[in-house]
């Protein structure tokens, strides 16, 4: 079985991908999806909010993956649903196996690697205490309560402020458990505003800022929670502990790129973001080998997921026509990190293909008010733009034209942040 | 008396505020037409949107994603989700299909959120 192009993972990513590849004249394109249906992680998000952005109108997560499948049809991209890939080597034949097909292999022209992340859980965090039942991370409670139509619980804390543990606060409300609060390791939230206000103080939902949970009881569901607050540097303060009565305890407290075939396959990994290290085309450091969405580096916004998933789909069909990379590997410009910012994406530029400019996503790493990003070559600065607060809840994108890696000459970029005074 | 609005419409989250004795005068904040009314109209009368499943037979999952196609009051939030509960609807279903018309009197209807 040969695709000139396949895409691991049918979710948001995915499906954007292998639109674009086989719409910029691919030829054949293969989907391989290891749940049932299409969609991925947007099947259980129904709440609205996704869109705005790509659609210019707010959809639920349903809806925006149906618009993805719909396009499908007349495309003559190929699906292979419950079907889990295995192994993928670094010459791109990829093993997988279904309960309709068997084991198969399947040889790729080119390979788009879009398989999403999985959840931290307790042990990543390392909750001490009891182990009783009743203590999940957010997103399967979400899939528990969405897709299969079970409720996991009536008296509810959640730790963890991302938009999935605010979302599921306002969710379980809705669906009439008590969330007693939400509970956030750091000093400031890591959700969207909008989440806070919508999910949490429409519903009365206290959020304890600089709070973890220090102890799980119960002997076979959960009884208790406790919550002490942390001084700066994390560390619980003794005299601080809270009890709750709860039976019920959402994690949500962080998102892993799902990278294991990726390592078959020989791709390189960012520690940073835990996701393939790309060039401006997402090709990851195995020719022919692209990566996009949330197994490249976890998104705030699917918006954004479909639209890195689109330039990887186009760098994946573009390396199909030209049978290798557009140019060959020409001149590589490195992106390094400077003060505050955590990683970009992409991480390396080849400096020739640059047509008019490219587009940087980072993060930096603390919050950061009256800031002043600037792009340096060496001592020089080529360009600086401000921005009056940086979170780490929120990613940033840069756009770098031309002109900067013509001034660059040859030099590795660095982007960094200061702060306005220090600027001057 | 000065009021403090997070503007829900899109993922900014703009931080608006104005003066409830003169709101239309003193509205700040907002970067956007539609976040300047959104605040004008919290003050007034909070309106939301929800999202949610209903039960259904015959298909691939137990329950199917709808949300109300409009506007609701925030006090009948408790009371749309009620009405919701009572559905059950046979699959297939059409994405935008409604399934509860008219909530409450609200003029809003429940509609699918997907196909299935």
């Amino acid at each position: 079985m040969y695709y000139n192009v396949v895409v691991i993972g049918g979710g948001p990513a995915g499906l954007a991908a292998a639109e674009e590849a086989a719409r910029d004249g691919a030829g054949s394109v293969l989907i391989l999806e290891r749940d049932r249906e299409l969609g991925g992680i947007l099947n259980q998000c129904i709440h609205s909010g996704f869109g705005l952005h790509y659609f210019k109108e707010q959809l639920t997560g349903p809806e925006y993956a149906q618009r993805f499948i719909d396009r499908l049809s007349g495309t003559g991209i190929d699906v292979k649903t419950d079907t889990m890939v295995l192994n993928i080597t670094p010459d791109k034949k990829i093993y997988a196996v279904s309960s309709k097909d068997g084991y198969m292999c399947i040889e790729a022209g080119a390979i788009v690697l879009a398989m999403g992340c999985r959840e931290r859980t307790r042990g990543a965090i390392s909750i001490p205490g009891e182990r009783p039942s009743g203590v999940f991370t957010a997103g399967a409670a979400q899939r528990y309560l969405n897709i299969e139509g079970y409720m996991c619980g009536k008296k509810v804390l959640i730790l963890g402020s991302g938009d999935i543990g605010l979302i599921m606060a306002r969710r379980m409300t809705l669906e009439g458990a008590e969330v007693k609060a939400v509970v956030e390791l750091m000093p400031y939230s890591n959700g969207l505003k909008r989440n806070i206000a919508q999910c949490l103080n429409d519903y009365d939902i206290p959020l304890y800022l600089s709070h973890t949970v220090t102890d799980i009881r119960g002997k076979t569901r959960l009884e208790q929670a406790v919550v002490s607050e942390v001084d700066e540097h994390f560390v619980p303060i003794p005299g601080t502990e809270t009890v709750f009565d709860v039976d019920t305890l959402l994690l949500s407290v962080g998102l892993i790129p799902e990278n294991e075939v990726s390592k078959t396959a020989g791709v390189e990994i960012d520690r940073r973001t835990n996701g393939a290290v790309v060039s401006e085309d997402m090709m990851t450091g195995v020719e022919g080998i692209f990566a996009c969405g949330n197994v490249l580096h976890v998104h705030d916004l699917v918006d954004f997921v479909t639209h890195e998933a689109e330039k990887a789909g186009k760098g994946a069909a573009e390396y199909i026509k030209n049978k290798g990379v557009p140019g060959g590997e020409g001149r590589v410009t490195r992106l390094l990190n400077g003060q505050f910012v955590g990683y970009t994406v992409p991480q390396k530029v080849h400096t020739e293909r640059v047509d008019k400019f490219i587009e940087v996503l980072f993060r930096v790493k603390n919050v950061v008010n009256n800031a002043v990003v600037l792009v340096k070559a060496g001592d020089d600065v080529l360009m600086s733009t401000k921005r009056q607060q940086m979170l780490p809840a929120e990613m940033e994108k840069l756009i770098l034209p031309k002109k900067v890696f013509d001034a660059a000459a040859g030099r590795d970029i660095e982007i960094t942040v200061v702060k306005e005074d220090e600027a001057k | 008396m000065t009021k403090t609005i997070t503007c829900i419409l899109c993922p900014n989250g703009c931080t608006i505020t104005l003066d409830t004795e003169r709101p239309e005068e003193t509205v700040t904040g907002f970067s956007c037409p539609q976040g300047r009314e959104y605040a004008l109209s919290e003050l007034l009368h909070p309106m939301r949107t929800i999202s949610s499943t209903v039960r259904i037979t015959g298909a691939a999952h137990p329950r199917l994603p709808v949300k109300v196609n409009g506007n609701i009051p925030k006090e009948l939030i408790f009371k749309v989700m009620r009405e919701i509960d009572k559905v059950c609807v046979k699959a297939p279903v059409k994405c935008g299909d409604v399934v509860l018309p008219n909530v409450l009197g609200t003029g809003v209807d429940i509609t699918a959120t997907r196909d299935m």
